[in-house]
């Protein structure tokens, strides 16, 4: 009988980074199938260009390195950045968006920092903020659901439109964004955040077609899809709940005192926590483990951060959606967070023993 | 002969003002969105360091030590308060551009620390060249920078050079390619933080591979002392 000598940590989960990814990346697939129903097959274009351009890139910056590149790649770290950029932009953005994007988020933001484990900032995250803050116009040029359009874009249109600006129809982004009523129609929290600042009360631009009782049309749907993406991850133990749990309780209580405190200018809870990239930040984006906080009461307070900044740029900043900065602005307060929430050492005396 | 080599060295390269030491970033980061920005400012600021430390250098053994600082930024402000009103009188396009960051040369570290830790020490004629070479080591960032940001950001160089030159030096400007958006971010401040953290990485690879070029030679000879040795 042999007794092997084996370092802690005893217990642990067989899964390798590799295989963390890849579950990661499958359960974001309900999402994407979602959003490429209802909003047309631009998503599944811009998936195919960014993981081609995040292997691309991650091989270049490997071979400068002088680095093994097939271990780096079959690690499937660059296949999530990638699809969690490509699920972020605006469908029909023109192809250099999301190639520029991703080879920003794998040669600066990563690999710059020495790689996977290395980066302080989420990749997606930050390359999806230089992408807002570079080109505004297209990173907003947000197409209605389907249902909404008044031109029906095949597949071949969605190819057409990247590539050209056009779909093969000869329809520009601007005109496809123009709905069936002939309005110019952008996502709910655009459309709400227009109308608010016109003098509209809530319930007034909660008329427009674009919504869906409490939530916006077509984007219910996508959130709920990744919320159960999302849960299958906690389920199967490769997010901790708290980072999630923590984001939209935080948003769902503050977006709650706020609509009841001026109901005519602040939506409810339920359309902050359904509209937007919320399902998708809280549990695909924000639960990074590279750049999220590492103790568990560390996870609470990203969480709440985040919520907290999402809720105040949505309803007070320039920005109708905010997951991008309110993530970066976390990130950097993660080494403070993880120095003041380092868990007792077993067997020390706790802090209010000290005293 | 050995001391002009050894101050455009320091100058230019091993003492950088904007790579190495890191001063005056604040111009350094702000104003170089276009290569005439930086070119104005690299000048307007090469003008007062020359100034500054031919003047420290002149007055060094008349002040107390005690009240020297206070005496280096009078002159340093004088001089900057000229240069300021030469831009206002010849350049007026270029000191409309530059804004609040003529007057803010005052507060550049790269000159008063040059005239702390070289004109204070220095007779006239190595300070002045002292302050040529730093100043020109400062310009030669800002115009790499200015023109790094300038090419991504709008595709052209040289764009308003008639505010600097007069109206003939629109025949500088040079499009490069033309896009229907411009890549914002190399023109906002985020750009200029990633730009300089690429040039700075950019001159330690180059430090690094001379030491290793050096590093290989000295090794060589002392193989072949060995193997005389051994004969």
């Amino acid at each position: 009988m042999s007794f092997k000598i084996a370092s802690s940590p005893h217990q642990h989960n067989q899964r390798s980074t590799a295989q963390i990814m890849r579950l990661v990346v499958l359960a974001c697939l309900p999402g994407i199938a979602v959003q490429a129903v209802l909003f047309g097959y631009g998503v599944l274009i811009q998936l195919l260009l960014a993981i081609i351009t995040a292997w691309l890139s991650e091989a270049l910056i490997l071979v400068l390195r002088k680095k093994a590149i097939m271990p780096r790649l079959k690690d499937n770290s660059a296949l999530l950045t990638a699809v969690l950029l490509a699920v972020a932009i605006p469908p029909y953005a023109p192809w250099w968006i999301i190639v520029i994007g991703t080879a920003f988020a794998i040669i600066m933001v990563k690999q710059l920092y020495g790689g996977l484990g290395h980066n302080l900032f989420n990749p997606a995250m930050a390359a999806y903020v230089l992408l807002l803050v570079s080109f505004p116009l297209q990173m907003t040029q947000w197409l209605p659901p389907m249902s909404l359009q008044s031109v029906d874009l095949t597949p071949l249109d969605a190819v057409c439109s990247i590539f050209t600006q056009f779909s093969c129809s000869g329809f520009s982004l601007t005109q496809l964004q123009t709905s069936v009523d002939g309005i110019t129609m952008a996502t709910p929290l655009d459309t709400l955040r227009t109308d608010l600042s016109r003098g509209l009360t809530l319930s007034e631009s909660m008329q427009r077609p674009v919504f869906f009782s409490f939530a916006g049309t077509g984007w219910l749907w996508v959130n709920l899809a990744y919320l159960a993406g999302g849960i299958l991850l906690i389920q199967q133990k490769i997010i901790s709940w708290r980072i999630p749990v923590s984001i939209l309780a935080a948003l769902f209580l503050l977006s709650g005192i706020a609509s009841l405190a001026s109901p005519d200018t602040v939506a409810g809870p339920l359309f902050h926590l359904f509209s937007g990239g919320t399902m998708l930040a809280a549990f695909f984006i924000a639960t990074d483990p590279v750049s999220a906080s590492t103790t568990n009461r560390g996870r609470l307070i990203f969480g709440a951060a985040i919520g907290v900044i999402v809720f105040l740029i949505r309803n007070f900043g320039g920005y109708p959606d905010a997951y991008a900065f309110a993530v970066l602005l976390a990130n950097m307060a993660v080494p403070l967070i993880d120095y003041y929430t380092r868990p007792r050492t077993y067997g020390h005396r706790t802090r209010s023993e000290l005293k | 002969m050995s001391q002009l080599k050894e101050l455009t060295l320091q100058g230019l390269w091993k003492n950088n003002p904007g790579l190495v030491q890191l001063l005056g970033l604040c111009p350094l980061l702000a104003v170089t969105s276009t290569i005439t920005n930086a070119l104005g400012l690299g000048l307007a600021t090469l003008l007062v360091l020359l100034g500054s430390n031919v003047a420290v250098s002149l007055v060094r053994n008349h002040i107390a030590n005690e009240i020297r600082i206070p005496v280096f930024v009078l002159i340093i402000a004088s001089l900057v308060t000229v240069v300021q009103l030469m831009m206002n009188a010849y350049t007026f396009g270029l000191y409309e551009s530059l804004g609040i960051f003529i007057p803010l040369i005052v507060t550049n570290c790269a000159i008063i620390g040059r005239a702390e830790a070289f004109a204070s020490k220095n007779a006239v004629l190595p300070s002045a060249l002292d302050a040529i070479m730093m100043g020109l080591g400062f310009l030669l960032v800002l115009l790499i920078l200015g023109g790094m940001r300038e090419i991504l950001g709008q595709g052209t160089l040289f764009d308003g050079a008639d505010l600097l030159f007069g109206s003939w030096a629109k025949g500088l400007r040079i499009e490069l390619f033309t896009v229907d958006s411009h890549f914002l971010l190399a023109m906002l401040p985020p750009g200029a933080f990633i730009g300089m953290g690429l040039l700075i990485a950019l001159k330690n690879v180059i430090d690094n591979r001379i030491k290793q070029q050096n590093a290989i030679e000295k090794g060589s000879i002392a193989r072949a002392r060995v193997t005389g040795a051994a004969q």
